[in-house]
């Protein structure tokens, strides 16, 4: 294999189900690149330096923080963000629902990265306990400090997956 | 975050010629470098990626030890059964950092390349005297708030303190460091401060680490790493201790004694006194309480820091005692 060196580079992203084709700089970062360039504002930029979690996303399944990604590492990979959580007719998710539910966010700003980071706590098995929701929920944080109410959540979402 | 070149690596030996080139830069997950170049601390001409490479993210374990490639995920390593059951310690320093998104997206490698937290460091458009960016600039630190700055280790050109955990584990049991056909102690691989700060890693350009491995040993068996901290999660050590024990048969004489501690020096700090002072003794809370303050031999404290030097040995003792319980 050959190396490829570019200034600007053609990258094609699976982004909830879709295929997308960009051509960036080799700086911008995911979370710019999904934001700015397809108009999925889902993913919210929070602290932009990997501290808050609003920025959270799956790639290949797992979490990640699209702030601290450049859109050409992920060239080819499979993303998730939350725009592509709920089934095609609208049904929510389940950890969406539960958000709903227990009321698990003030002024919504963190709740995207929340429930990104909930889904794939519950796949991870690390739902167990509250202790340990409250664990493995830590990389996102939450200003208006909800977050009794969302480890109800995770914890009634992990229940209802099991079930 | 000034523009970059970008490529990606096809090969290993690809990436060590590209890296080898003026202003390049490794990206692995990128959780250190990306954000650095967001601050303006890292500006790197080009980005050499090595995440595609294949073939570099095996974990295989044994009785003689771990192997860990350079690009296995933190996760991954926290997770795997059997890290968990021969290296505790290990396992626990990495669940115990960073937050679960950036363990999925920060590499073994890359961990060990993480650059200090110091406030002073990370910002330069405020403070542009820093002796790690710019050497011969002066240090910001010294005089300033330095609650959060090291007490061993320190030089006149730098008090920054290493902020990692999982080298910690690893200098605690001996682990070696892959430079592909190089390979050194993880604890030479990090390098005192003193009149050179920016020089932190024995590491060439155009070097690239390919793995990790940590001997197998009775006391990485019985290991635990005690973090103490501002909050109770994703956060950095105020003070902390990687510590293995080994005993004799009758399961209270100490045959091998493994301590290290992380959040209070320039590197990871292994603490000979204190494995020295311990061993071949019955494990007794008020002798190793007494010990453990041999880990702060040499430490002096810039004032807001001070309490490091009263913590530090209380969260080593309370390790130590802790592997004696599970005896």
């Amino acid at each position: 294999m050959t190396n490829q060196t570019t200034s600007r580079i053609s990258i094609h992203l699976d982004i909830n189900g879709h295929h997308h084709e960009l051509e960036v700089e080799p700086r911008v970062t995911l979370l710019d690149a999904l934001r700015d360039r397809l108009d999925l504002t889902g993913t919210k930029k929070g602290c932009d330096q990997g501290q808050c979690g609003a920025c959270t996303v799956h790639v290949d399944g797992q979490r990640v923080l699209a702030c601290l990604t450049l859109a050409a590492q992920v060239d080819g990979r499979t993303i998730t963000t939350i725009e592509g959580l709920a089934e095609a007719d609208g049904t929510l998710h389940a950890v969406q629902a539960a958000f709903l539910e227990q009321d698990a966010f003030q002024c919504g700003y963190c709740t995207p990265g929340q429930i990104m980071s909930a889904v794939a706590c519950i796949r991870e098995g690390h739902a167990g306990s509250d202790d340990e929701i409250r664990e493995y929920m830590a990389g996102n944080l939450c200003r208006c400090g909800a977050y009794p109410h969302i480890v109800a959540a995770v914890r009634q979402a992990a229940l209802e997956v099991a079930s | 975050m000034r523009d970059f070149s970008y490529l990606r690596a096809g090969s290993i030996d690809a990436a060590r010629e590209a890296a080898a080139l003026p202003g390049a830069m490794l990206l692995a997950g990128g959780t250190t470098l990306i954000d650095l170049a967001k601050c303006g601390v890292a500006e790197p001409q080009s980005l050499v990626d090595i995440t595609h490479l294949e073939g570099f993210d095996a974990i295989t374990v044994d009785e003689r030890g771990a192997t860990i490639g350079a690009l296995a995920k933190m996760s991954h390593i926290a997770d795997h059964a059997d890290i968990k059951s021969r290296f505790p310690a290990v396992s626990e320093a990495l669940w115990q950092a960073a937050s679960p998104q950036i363990r999925n997206m920060a590499t073994i490698g890359g961990n060990l390349m993480q650059r200090t937290r110091c406030p002073y460091f990370r910002d330069p458009d405020n403070f542009p005297a820093c002796n790690k960016r710019s050497p011969g600039s002066g240090c910001s630190a010294l005089g300033g708030v330095t609650r959060g700055h090291a007490v061993l280790g320190t030089s006149e050109a730098c008090i920054a303190t290493y902020p990692g955990d999982l080298a910690v584990a690893l200098v605690a049991f001996d682990a070696m460091v892959h430079l592909g056909d190089r390979q050194l102690a993880v604890d030479d691989f990090f390098l005192l401060p003193g009149a050179t700060p920016d020089k932190e890693h024995a590491i060439e350009p155009g070097e690239v680490i390919t793995a990790i491995s940590i001997p197998g040993s009775a006391a990485a068996r019985r290991s635990t790493y005690l973090k103490v901290r501002d909050r109770q999660s994703y956060e950095f050590a105020a003070a902390s201790a990687a510590v293995g024990v080994e005993f004799e048969a009758d399961g209270r004489t100490i045959r091998d004694l493994r301590v290290a501690l992380g959040g209070v020096a320039t590197k990871p700090w292994r603490a000979h006194a204190v494995e020295a002072a311990l061993k071949g003794k019955v494990l007794q809370p008020d002798a190793v309480r007494a010990a453990s303050l041999l880990a702060m031999e040499g430490a002096v404290d810039h004032g807001a820091n001070h309490y490091k030097i009263e913590l530090a040995p209380r969260v080593v003792a309370r390790a130590i005692i802790k592997m004696g319980e599970t005896a």
